[in-house]
């Protein structure tokens, strides 16, 4: 069963056009690759999907429901929840803060709770306290809690940015270029981490990357984007011989990257 | 707890002055007034500028509407809405009154904030400063044009009802509110406005909701302090309510340090004090005064204090570290 | 008919000066991304300065100008080196603070040094009323018009064709880059604080010529509405600004004669809001989509 629906998305900025007439499907519980030269448009359709643009042209439709037009926290209480290619953390607050703000759609105390202190507010601070602080756990966060964002190195802080995702109880997660920045150890412990959630949080996840053994590695599928275009779509052995990929990846280059 | 415990001793230390405040000099008296009421413009304008991260200059224009909205009601309805309460003793009729008034004169100016908040608020950056600094320049105007409140001659015969007591609780509950509403996950979605609004966005944050509802609060207690002004003074005119007062209160909060509750009643004290400790200079008062802004921009731009909390516990662990070593 | 022309005229006049003022905001805004708080002040120290140039020592009405833009640069340049320049890496908000510090410590100084009330400008132009089929037009209208279109034809000249110009529309559009082209930075930030004190200087001894008062805090309200001009036009757009200044001296002209002069100090604010709600990036400016 498909849990995204993507239908001839079009998207242009100032004339030129950013993606164009794209479909494809998301299955539940796969892990699909969305990879491209620079420029290609994965970023852009990330940002349709989650509502920060509007499509001049098509639907994308998540569990029966059109998400066109919609305002992005809307999208994000359905059940999307995505991090960003530079990560967007709060960087002045606490690690525990960054992770309790991702659950304030959970929260039931009013502002009026808030302001008499009461009974109802000191039990949904501490709920959402408690439970931001399993994820910190089972993100491997915990001891940093009461660290400041910021100051946590490079590799914590994306790991950071997926526990806060998740910390939305999302349903489809979006990952764009994860392990940017990483190296081989780093980024193999990502794909470890990838499959450990997806078995956890029951999830579907959409994934940009360019570390190809990361793609390769645990995507089921592969679709290829060129200049906004989808130019290829399937299973990663497939995708990787592909000619038209090969292509847009400039010729001879391509073998160093897809091995 | 242990900030509770410093707004607490706060406000017994300000109640205590007002019973003492039978014996004061009228001219401390005055400035410890103006005190509180810049302490409830600067608070209610960090909850805006430094929580939310919205740079509001349009302060004074909130102040201005909450201020003749109230006097208004006082100078027209008063005297009908004492006689209706003739079997309540005087005192407490008139106390009643006020408190109702200054309310209808901070939820007009929260209306206000609303109405404008909604459309302004898509704004970034500079250009939400001097929509902010428009709208409360055209507030003025507006009031400069309406001649049921004296227009350009000013609006005589408030009565004064405002006395330190009165500033000292609305002063206390503008902190109350404010640091309550920070210290919930409301306040944490405000502040997560502050530090990305995208991301904010992203984790499920109606982010034009907080932000016109921080806006909202703001003008609210904006408007209280202008009502409490209003009824201090005894008239209300116009021109206190330029840009230059709206430029006041920012200077406030960014002296004291954006985000910084505590910081912004510093600022206000420093912003009362210090032009009247400069009195003596004469005409250099006014130039001393400028040159510490800049030098104080030049030297420490995060302001006094930053935006932590001065709490007693922060105070007690900095002396035992000093007493250890 | 003759009436709404007339207004007109009278709005051209006025427009020009707050163009005049707001081309300096725009060129500052351009490169700091500043709000200059201090430039209204600027053009009161420039009719200062023209008032003395003129009154005390008697110079015809041309060197008295020169000598006020020459003035207003010096003092412009003073408060870039001093005052912004060492905040050029600090948040915003305190380069804004700065901005309006500097601003009251311009109007206090000049209160130490003139006093507060205001004075008669010198009338070094006797004032020749023209009547045209029923228009009245006068020689300062004249003038005022013909230098401001001067002065803005030569500082299109300087941004467009000139080697220092290309220099501050390279660091305008991005600092990093004109620093790797070997491009000093400083020295094209302080040319730029230079000529748009220059041309305020400028404004300001017109308003003193046309209007025949000037007093310490005459800058505030021109400030004001000139930034509003700069905004309408396109912030950091030099024809923006003459566009957006001409349309703001007509609008607020017509207002105070056909509508209500108390009103008239609102106008530049209502339409500051509707532009910028309904096209912030100014009426030449291009929209830029944010990048998520």
């Amino acid at each position: 069963m498909a849990v995204l629906e993507v239908k001839n998305l079009s998207c242009a900025f100032g004339g030129l056009m950013a993606v164009s007439d794209l479909s494809f499907e998301v299955e539940k519980n796969e892990i699909l690759g969305i990879i491209g030269p620079n420029g290609a448009g994965k970023t852009t359709v990330f940002n349709l999907i989650t509502g920060f643009y509007l499509p001049i042209k098509g639907s994308i439709i998540f569990n029966g429901k059109n998400l066109v037009g919609m305002k992005p926290y809307q999208i994000t209480k359905l059940g999307i929840a995505r991090t960003f290619q530079n990560p967007r953390l709060f960087k002045k607050l606490t690690v525990l803060e960054n992770v309790m703000i991702a659950m304030h759609k959970v929260y039931e105390a009013s502002l009026f709770d808030a302001l008499f202190s009461n009974r109802k507010y000191i039990q949904q601070e501490s709920i959402q306290r408690d439970k931001a602080e399993e994820y910190l756990y089972f993100f491997g966060l915990y001891k940093r809690k009461d660290e400041i964002a910021e100051n946590l190195p490079y590799g914590e802080q994306r790991k950071l940015e997926i526990a806060r995702a998740m910390a939305t109880n999302p349903s489809l997660l979006l990952l764009d270029e994860p392990a940017a920045g990483m190296n081989l150890n780093e980024s193999l412990e990502l794909v470890n981490l990838i499959a450990t959630i997806r078995e956890k949080f029951n999830l579907t996840i959409l994934i940009i990357e360019h570390h190809m053994e990361v793609v390769m590695n645990i995507c089921e599928r592969i679709i290829v984007l060129d200049f906004g275009m989808k130019i290829a779509e399937g299973k990663p052995e497939e995708v990787k011989n592909n000619p038209r990929v090969i292509e847009a990846y400039l010729g001879k280059e391509v073998k160093g990257v897809i091995h | 707890m242990r900030r509770n415990l410093l707004t607490l001793t706060i406000l017994i230390l300000i109640l205590f002055l007002s019973v003492l405040s039978k014996n004061l000099d009228p001219y401390i008296y005055q400035i410890l007034v103006f005190f509180g009421i810049n302490s409830i413009l600067a608070v209610s304008l960090n909850l805006i500028n430094g929580f939310t991260g919205q740079f509001s200059i349009g302060h004074a224009g909130f102040m201005a509407a909450g201020g003749y909205f109230s006097a208004a009601l006082s100078v027209y309805q008063g005297e009908k809405l004492l006689n209706i309460l003739s079997f309540l003793p005087k005192d407490l009729a008139q106390g009643a009154i006020f408190l109702v008034f200054l309310i209808l004169g901070g939820l007009f100016s929260a209306i206000l904030g609303l109405i404008i908040g909604i459309p302004t608020l898509r704004l970034k950056g500079d250009y939400l400063a001097i929509a902010t600094l428009g709208f409360g320049e055209i507030i003025r105007v507006a009031i400069l044009n309406l001649d049921v409140v004296g227009g350009p001659r000013g609006f005589p015969g408030i009565p004064k009802l405002t006395d330190i007591t009165w500033v000292t609780f609305w002063a206390f509950i503008a902190v109350v509110v404010i640091y309550r509403i920070i210290n919930s996950s409301h306040g944490r979605a405000i502040i997560s406005i502050r530090e990305d609004e995208t991301a904010s966005e992203s984790m499920g944050i109606n982010t034009t909701y907080y932000k016109v509802l921080a806006f909202s609060i703001g003008a609210f207690f904006a408007g209280i302090a202008g009502g409490l002004f209003a009824h201090y003074l005894m008239m209300l005119h116009p021109s206190s309510f330029t840009f230059m007062r709206s430029v006041e209160i920012l200077l406030m909060i960014v002296l004291g340090g954006l985000g910084s509750i505590t910081g912004s009643i510093f600022g206000a004290f420093i912003l009362t004090v210090l032009p009247e400790a400069l009195r003596g200079f004469a005409h250099l008062r006014l130039i001393i005064y400028s040159l510490t802004l800049i030098i104080m921009m030049l030297v420490r731009p995060s302001g006094l204090i930053g935006n932590r909390e001065i709490s007693f516990y922060r105070i007690f662990k900095f002396l035992r570290r000093k007493g250890i070593n | 008919m003759v009436d709404i022309l007339q207004q007109i005229i009278n709005g051209i006049s006025l427009g020009s000066i707050y163009a005049l003022i707001a081309l300096g905001y725009t060129m500052v805004y351009g490169i700091l991304r500043l709000i200059n708080f201090a430039h209204g002040d600027i053009f009161m120290v420039g009719a200062f300065i023209g008032y003395f140039a003129l009154g005390s020592w008697n110079l015809p009405f041309a060197l008295g100008l020169v000598i006020a833009m020459i003035g207003a640069s010096v003092v412009g340049m003073i408060i870039e080196r001093f005052a912004y320049r060492p905040l050029r890496t600090a948040p915003r908000i305190s380069l804004l603070i700065t901005a309006i510090g500097v601003s009251f410590l311009l109007e206090n100084l000049m209160v130490l040094i003139v006093g507060a009330s205001p004075r008669s400008f010198p009338q070094s132009i006797p004032v020749d009323i023209y009547n045209i089929g029923g228009l009245i037009l006068t020689n300062r209208q004249i003038i005022i018009l013909l230098i401001s279109i001067l002065l803005m034809i030569l500082l299109q000249f300087i941004v467009m064709r000139t080697k220092i110009g290309k220099a501050m529309r390279a660091v305008s559009q991005d600092k990093e880059m004109a620093l790797m082209l070997g491009i000093n930075i400083d020295s094209v930030i302080a040319f730029t604080f230079a000529l748009g004190s220059a041309l305020a200087a400028a404004g300001g001894v017109l308003v003193g010529l046309y209007f025949n008062k000037i007093e310490p805090y005459m800058g505030v309200m021109p400030g004001l509405k000139a930034f509003v001009a700069a905004v309408l036009g396109g912030i950091g757009i030099i024809p923006g600004a003459m566009l957006g200044g001409f349309i703001l001296g007509i609008a607020e002209i017509l207002v105070s004669a056909f509508i209500s002069s108390t009103v008239r100090d609102a106008v530049a604010f209502i339409i500051l809001i509707i532009i910028l709600l309904v096209r912030p990036s100014g009426l030449l400016g291009k929209y830029m989509r944010e990048k998520v």
